[in-house]
């Protein structure tokens, strides 16, 4: 296969790029979530 | 949640057997080799970001029209799922024109309006991040995401309209265009493909919004108690 590296890298960055995106939805949804519970006991407290 | 789950393995198993077909099933282009391979990647993504696009644009107006914080998640989510999919159109075309054109970029109408599409919704999304009161926020980016998509037909058009540096459209592109039949079924897999892939970022970036809005309401409530 001629130019294989080319393909590879296309391939590699473009999916590179997709996972490092799901991977930062991940964690700042752990955050939130996180955050949610920490809410919701300040608030049970509260009342 | 297990439908975001099994949503998030029919997606991986779709594009995995997308990039199997590309490389394995695929015939070998005659004039350009190999590195043509990287087509079905670079305009899967493409076409998946413009519909994305679209679904926000939608989102944008149901917004305008009917104030639902609902629409705002659903803009903001396809806006950032439809950057991502430009920026690896903006990535892997360069890395095929290289061989190809000698060149890595041209500013001919079809790359600069995909970068100018790029560049609106990077504004977007820093226009967001700059309003801190929720209701203004999603009103004004909802504005600005409207006049954000007016270069999403341009980018479409533009190898119709124009003369370019680019190749012309080999789907929809009148008489003379056309892929051989085994390259046309790898193409419209991997168009579905990156479809379905899309569909669960857009999913997942939503339900991330969502918990947002919780929080935002969770912190009033604390505040309020």
């Amino acid at each position: 296969m001629k130019n294989l590296g080319s393909i590879f890298a296309a391939y590699l960055i473009g999916w590179g790029v997709f996972f490092l995106f799901y991977l930062s939805i991940a964690k700042r949804t752990s955050d939130l979530r996180a955050e949610v519970e920490r809410l919701k006991g300040l608030v049970a407290k509260g009342k | 949640m297990v439908k975001r789950i099994i949503l998030g393995f029919v997606a991986v198993a779709f594009v995995i057997a997308a990039a199997y077909a590309s490389f394995f099933i695929a015939p070998t282009e005659r004039t350009m080799g190999d590195i043509q391979r990287i087509f079905y990647f670079h305009v899967g993504s493409a076409w998946a970001g413009m519909d994305v696009f679209f679904v926000c644009f939608i989102a944008n107006l149901l917004y305008v029209w009917r104030r639902d914080p609902q629409y705002d998640s659903l803009g903001v989510s396809c806006a950032e799922v439809g950057l991502v999919l430009t920026t690896v159109v903006l990535i892997t075309g360069p890395i095929w024109a290289k061989p190809v054109w000698g060149i890595w970029w041209t500013w001919d109408a079809r790359l600069t309006s995909t970068f100018v599409l790029w560049l609106l919704y990077v504004s977007y999304l820093l226009l967001r991040s700059l309003i801190e009161e929720a209701d203004r926020r999603a009103l004004l980016s909802a504005l600005f995401g409207i006049f954000a998509f007016i270069d999403v037909p341009l980018v479409f058009f533009s190898i119709r309209w124009w003369r370019t540096q680019h190749p012309s459209p080999v789907i929809m592109g009148g008489s003379g265009s056309g892929l051989d039949p085994t390259m046309n079924k790898v193409f419209f897999f991997n168009v579905l493909a990156m479809h379905i892939f899309a569909a669960f970022l857009v999913v997942e970036r939503y339900a991330l919004d969502r918990t947002r809005h919780e929080v935002e309401l969770l912190q009033r409530e604390a505040e309020a108690a």
